[in-house]
């Protein structure tokens, strides 16, 4: 089924193509809000975009196919970002993606059959004063261990 | 102690609001400025101060606005540089969040001085809520006469705006962050031609990092003598140093150019976790060489890390205690460059993968003899040979873990597991 977009994201990604000085320039914001109003970037959902910014899919495309935050297939409601990196690694990141995998009975990459949660690892999140953390959706959650993470997951439950 | 002078407000309730930030003298340098400097005067100020980039790069400031063309007949254009993600670093994420009113104050000195009428932020895409902050930020600005049309009444318009990155680490390169706000992929460009001339759509663009910009208005302020009066000969100002990893007491610490490490590992982080005895530390983000702990009697400044061997980069401190496995540190960091290595050149492509490969099958127990020289021959492949630095920070680690911890990678080798006591044989040992 053809990918419609609401009328507000409509006008806010119409609003971008007006301030930036072109539109491919507005591509990165829009298709952050596409991916908001989709919940991911299936083909259908970057036509639809091409169609209202006058840019080709296959541009569209090519931008999408680049960066981890565009999401190419359905994901869980909500999506569990771990950073596995350096600072984080030093400071127990092993141990909380461990218990995360056995709660969420996941592996990284996969969505939980309720679809509640996916699980991804995450490269550096610039948070490493409170290693380990993770992020959920837009937020930072600090200084994880066990406990935190069994209360934190119960809040989207 | 030291004045603190970019984090001076952060622990004040709503530091990051607009009230808070006028009430200890902020927008009084745009006041200052667009009441009777010149454009060129206000380039000469921040030439004088000595200020340098501190993304990592440490370029002159001030000597890079100065490369802007006149009269070119194409829009200027200003771009802040918010897409921090080099390991280890969080210190940009400090202002967006607690005081965004010094680098925006910063942004439109900047843009007043390079001619720019619009300017934009390049934040990271993970930074959702940094990016909320910063649109409340900016409907401040307008309510004040700060940004938008005839700015305080004196003629000079500019308009902000602010791209999403969305998780690639290479955009924080600047000629990647230009390819990237051009709404393409994260791809780097060769140099010259530089931004400064050749930048966003083909215009001239000067690319500043948050940290940057936030120290402008006070060189606006204070002037260039006192700012130069704050650090080293050649690494003026103050400095925001993350420091993470091993130590009691991980965080944002502001201090002089100049400042001890080791100072700032033992007296301000609170020394290492669990009174262990310390092993290696990354001065600049995991993109610069590692030090040895007889190497950390070192002033943080440019160069003193250069002469050292290693740099000052981003001022990311990662700290490793004594039971940390320098050959998995390693294997970490290759995942990290395999990942986000933007294939454009084949070297770096190709040859980190097979980096990050080699060094999982010797953190594994199947290493094979030769396997730290092809590590090495591979480092040869891939440094110089790329359009970017990528390549070059790819491989900083790897070549400078072998350097300085080679028996670890030869016991692995020869013994099909690590030279690091586990954490039930410490336990054991310790009873």
């Amino acid at each position: 089924m053809p990918s419609e977009f609401s009328d507000s994201a409509k006008s806010k990604i119409k609003n971008l193509m007006e301030v930036y000085p072109d539109n491919r320039s507005a591509l990165m914001n829009a298709l952050h809000i596409t991916q908001q109003e989709f919940s991911y970037l299936s083909f259908d959902a970057l036509q639809a975009l091409s169609e209202l910014m006058d840019i080709p899919v296959q541009q569209i495309e090519d931008t999408a196919s680049f960066y981890t935050m565009y999401q190419k297939e359905s994901i869980g409601k909500n999506v569990i970002w771990i950073c596995h990196t350096l600072p984080c690694a030093l400071r127990g990141s092993a141990t909380v993606l461990d218990y995360l995998k056995s709660k969420l009975e996941i592996e990284v990459g996969e969505t939980t059959k309720d679809k509640r949660f996916t699980l991804m690892k995450a490269e550096c999140l610039a948070s490493c004063d409170t290693a380990p953390m993770m992020q959920i959706n837009d937020e930072y959650y600090e200084n994880l261990n066990n406990e935190m993470i069994d209360k934190i997951l119960g809040r989207f439950e | 102690m030291m004045e603190k002078i970019l984090t001076r407000n952060i622990n004040i309730e709503n530091s990051h609001k607009i009230g808070t930030y006028i009430n200890s003298g902020g927008y009084d340098a745009l006041r200052k400025i667009l009441g009777g400097l010149s454009p060129e005067e206000v380039t000469d100020i921040v030439k004088s101060s000595g200020l340098r980039g501190r993304g990592g790069a440490g370029f002159p400031a001030g000597v890079k606005w100065g490369f802007v063309p006149k009269n070119t007949g194409k829009p200027i254009y200003l771009v802040c540089n918010a897409d921090e993600s080099e390991p280890g670093t969080f210190k940009d994420r400090l202002m967006l969040e607690k005081d965004p009113h010094m680098m925006l104050e910063g942004i439109v000195i900047a843009s007043y001085a390079i001619g720019a009428n619009t300017a934009f932020i390049y934040i990271r895409g993970e930074f959702a809520e940094q990016t909320k902050l910063l649109l409340e930020a900016l409907e401040e600005m307008k309510g004040k006469g700060f940004l938008g049309k005839n700015i305080l009444n004196s003629g000079y318009d500019l308009e902000i705006l602010i791209t999403r990155g969305a998780g690639a680490y290479i955009c924080g390169e600047e000629t990647a962050l230009l390819t990237s706000l051009e709404g393409k992929r994260g791809y780097p460009k060769i140099k010259p031609p530089f931004p400064a001339v050749e930048g966003y759509l083909g215009s001239p663009t000067i690319v500043n990092n948050v940290e940057t910009l936030s120290c402008v208005p006070h060189i606006i302020l204070r002037g260039a003598d006192w700012f130069k009066s704050i650090g080293t000969e050649k690494s003026a100002g103050p400095k925001l140093f993350c420091v993470s990893g091993h130590v009691r007491n991980p965080g944002v610490f502001e201090f002089p150019m100049g400042t001890s490490l080791k100072e700032l590992i033992y007296e301000h982080a609170g020394g290492i976790l669990h009174n262990r005895k310390l092993k290696a530390v990354i001065p600049g983000g995991s993109s610069t060489p590692v030090l040895t702990e007889s190497e950390i009697d070192i002033n943080l400044d440019y160069e003193s890390l250069a002469e050292a061997g290693s740099m000052l980069g981003s001022a990311g401190i990662i700290v490793m205690d004594e039971y940390t496995d320098m050959v998995d540190a390693c294997y970490n960091l290759s995942k990290f460059y395999a990942h986000e290595s933007c294939g454009q050149c084949t070297p770096c492509r190709e040859g980190v993968p097979w980096m990050k490969m080699i060094l999982g099958r010797i953190t594994n127990g199947n290493g094979r003899r030769n396997d730290v020289e092809l590590l090495l021959d591979i480092c040869r492949s891939i440094e110089k040979r790329t359009i970017c630095p990528f390549g070059d920070a790819a491989v900083a680690p790897v070549k400078s873990y072998i350097d300085k911890f080679r028996e670890e990678f030869d016991y692995y080798i020869e013994n099909k597991k690590s030279l690091i006591p586990t954490e039930s044989e410490q336990n054991n040992n310790g009873n």
